[in-house]
């Protein structure tokens, strides 16, 4: 099943590893396929806005290009705009006091938060506004407790209805046919042990089952391994090639020694998060990029490079 | 302004007694907390403990921090001898437990046996310990101030638990207090009954009642209860840990790479601890690239080895001196071409990586630079390899 085809995408890393540059590639790929696609931004560090090279984003989605539009989640609005569709609230637009009351007690409950902002996803989903919701969302520590929010408040609160729309929301996210998870890491130690240990816990404390890995920042593999082995031996050969082509090529050798010892370990890196995966689960492969560029152009480098791979999914 | 003159990482740790380690994630912070602490043992001596949030498992291991809750353990002494070190002092670790640390403070906080088993046994309680108020951030500073006050460390240094910003650290202390000190507490704790009288949270209270169900609610009063019973304690602690983000004895050290977003992370952290009168001891440039490459000769040579890789001569000696196969000139050439060719790639990088580093430069009286490593640091002999590049 093509990772586009479903209708709700969260997006999740460790931090630094490119999760916001992944999130926004995808949801631009499924807007140029056709689909209408809202990329929402979970924190408010303004990642996603910066991605597109634009101003802040609002909890009303704005267009950025032709089937793409963004929001940025906040808990205030989502409660705002849960009062009115589902508690008919007369006076919505009083709620100011009230929404930043419920906004401590949403701090301090377990799942409350959460419930509030993984349901206003799975309700754009419900409505069928959007072909694809792509969500950058909360990070490798923190994603479970977002989208396990629906388990816990159904453990806590025995009545209300915020108990009673559990149930759909479950719905949607457990069905991986709807809904996907991707897990975006970089060839290291960290990122990939995280993704191993999230994909444990998912099925541990979750419905969501993760859809497909994205290995970001790749290092190529340039040389084979006969080549291979005379880079690493050209550390004797030094002196004759400062004799051709002057002192400058130490550095030159060294950068290419660095740049070959780390795609080794983050070869072994990647190898062994292939074997501590299912084997089902398919791993998107971005290389790293060199650019000097910034914002929209990177988003739509990185989407190139998942154009490839997504058609091998 | 709290700044030190440039007297390097030893200077550093040995004026202080407490050192933040901080930064956005996936910088290293864990391996530079570790190396900091090292580099303390080996070359200045004492007691030093350093208090790791997450590392990971490998170098879990090597420090001897497992599964066993806040307890301390000692890095034995065959371990510096594996790797070749006599250390002056003793080094100690620990792994950070939020969900010990916090039953740690219920116990210590509560007026009587009866609370203190109330919240413990509340099965609110550990869902809202891992969450709120940022608790992990708290937690840190707290073992801090608790290891600190024991008197069994010359030097304690702290990793800092991943946050969605690095800033929430230090703020960690002001939300506890705040949080103990809110009306929504006091909201909270009326009793349940007379709730629908008090004016000012009736609507509240009506709404909230229908949405989450009205035994949700009670619940969470019913806890808050016990918890507001243990507020003078819990706010005059947290006063106190936030003291001792100002306390002259306490540095920090802010850990970056050189790459955009960190770096800018990195800067408004830096920023924001000047602004707070806070000590900043050092930034820490972590996986740098060789300085060196972005040499204007470097570039020159590059081009030169781009043109030479065709050409026989070049080959052939270096046929000779690797003593290869005759045969192997080929592939020799097209190693060489890939090298140039690539050298463009990674020098573009450290171009950059040196604009971030000179702009971090003007902010902090100390930038060291951790290069970036051929392997990934999970023993003491890379932690020392690490220690080695930030003392020079």
């Amino acid at each position: 099943m093509n990772l586009l085809d479903r209708q709700l995408l969260f997006v999740t890393g460790k931090g630094g590893v490119g999760k916001t540059s992944v999130a926004a590639a995808l949801a631009q790929l499924a807007a140029k396929s056709g689909r209408r696609t809202l990329l929402c931004e979970m924190d408010d560090k303004g990642a996603v806005a910066a991605a597109f090279d634009t101003k802040p984003l609002a909890f009303q989605p704005r267009q950025l290009d032709t089937n793409l539009w963004a929001m940025a989640m906040n808990t205030e609005d989502a409660l705002r705009e849960y009062l009115r569709l589902f508690v008919k609230l007369p006076f919505v637009g009083r709620i100011g006091p009230l929404a930043r009351t419920f906004d401590f007690v949403a701090d301090a409950a377990p799942g409350v938060k959460e419930i509030l902002v993984v349901g206003k996803l799975a309700y754009e989903v419900r409505e069928r506004h959007y072909d694809l919701v792509v969500v950058d969302a909360e990070a490798t520590g923190h994603i479970v407790a977002q989208i396990g929010a629906p388990r816990v408040i159904g453990d806590l609160v025995k009545v209300g209805m915020v108990r009673d729309q559990t149930k759909w929301v479950s719905d949607i996210l457990e069905d991986p046919a709807r809904t996907g998870l991707v897990i975006v890491t970089t060839p290291e130690e960290m990122p990939v042990s995280e993704t191993i240990d999230l994909i444990g816990r998912l099925d541990a404390e979750s419905g969501v089952e993760p859809s497909a890995i994205v290995a970001n920042r790749v290092l190529p593999a340039l040389f084979d391994r006969r080549q291979s082995e005379i880079v690493d031996a050209l550390e004797e050969a030094e002196d004759v090639l400062v004799d051709a082509t002057g002192a400058g090529v130490r550095q030159v050798l060294a950068a290419a020694h660095v740049t070959e010892a780390r795609r080794r370990v983050g070869g072994r890196h990647l190898e062994g998060l292939r074997d501590a995966i299912p084997p089902s689960l398919p791993v998107l492969y971005v290389p790293e990029l060199f650019t000097r560029a910034t914002g929209r152009r990177v988003v739509s480098l990185v989407a190139t490079a998942l154009a490839d791979e997504l058609d091998v999914v | 302004m709290a700044r030190s003159a440039k007297l390097g990482l030893d200077a550093l740790l040995a004026s202080k007694e407490m050192v933040l380690v901080t930064g956005s994630g996936g910088v290293g912070k864990t391996t530079v907390a570790a190396a900091l602490g090292l580099a303390a043992a080996v070359h200045q001596g004492g007691k030093v403990l350093v208090l790791t949030v997450d590392p990971a498992k490998r170098l879990a291991d090597a420090l001897g921090v497992g599964a066993l809750g806040n307890t301390a353990s000692r890095v034995p002494d065959e371990a510096f001898a594996a790797a070749g070190v006599e250390p002056r002092g003793e080094l100690w670790a620990a792994m950070l437990d939020t969900k010990a640390g916090w039953d740690e403070l219920i116990r210590r906080h509560a007026p009587d046996a009866k609370v203190r088993d109330s919240v413990l046994n509340n099965p609110l309680y550990q869902n809202i310990t891992s969450r709120f108020v940022h608790s992990h951030d708290y937690l840190a500073m707290e073992q801090l101030h608790e290891l600190h006050a024991t008197g069994d460390y010359d030097l304690v240094v702290v990793d800092t638990p991943p946050s969605r910003n690095a800033l929430d650290i230090l703020d960690a202390p002001s939300r506890m207090v705040d949080f103990f000190g809110s009306r929504l507490l006091k909201w909270l704790t009326v009793p349940y009954r007379s709730r629908l009288f008090t004016a000012a949270s009736k609507p509240f209270y009506q709404v909230a009642d229908r949405v989450l169900g009205a035994g949700f609610l009670r619940d969470i009063a019913d806890f808050f209860v016990l918890f507001q019973a243990m507020e003078r304690g819990f706010v005059g602690r947290a006063r106190e840990v936030e003291g001792l983000l100002g306390d002259p004895r306490t540095t920090f050290v802010v850990v970056t790479t050189l790459e955009t977003a960190p770096a800018h992370e990195a800067e408004y952290l830096v920023r924001e601890l000047v602004r707070r009168h806070h000590h900043l001891g050092a930034i820490i440039a972590n996986r740098v690239l060789p300085a060196g490459i972005t040499r204007r000769g470097a570039s020159a040579s590059a081009k030169r080895l781009a043109e030479a890789a065709g050409e026989a001569d070049l080959r052939d000696r270096i046929v000779t001196r690797l003593d290869l196969d005759p045969d192997d000139g080929e592939v020799v050439g097209e190693v060489l071409s890939e090298i140039a060719t690539r050298f463009h790639d990674v020098a573009l990088v450290a171009t950059r990586e040196a604009e971030r580093r000179a702009e971090l430069s003007v902010l902090a009286p100390e930038v060291l630079d951790a290069p970036i490593l051929d392997s990934d640091v999970h023993d003491l002999r890379g932690l020392l390899e690490l220690v080695g590049h930030l003392r020079t």
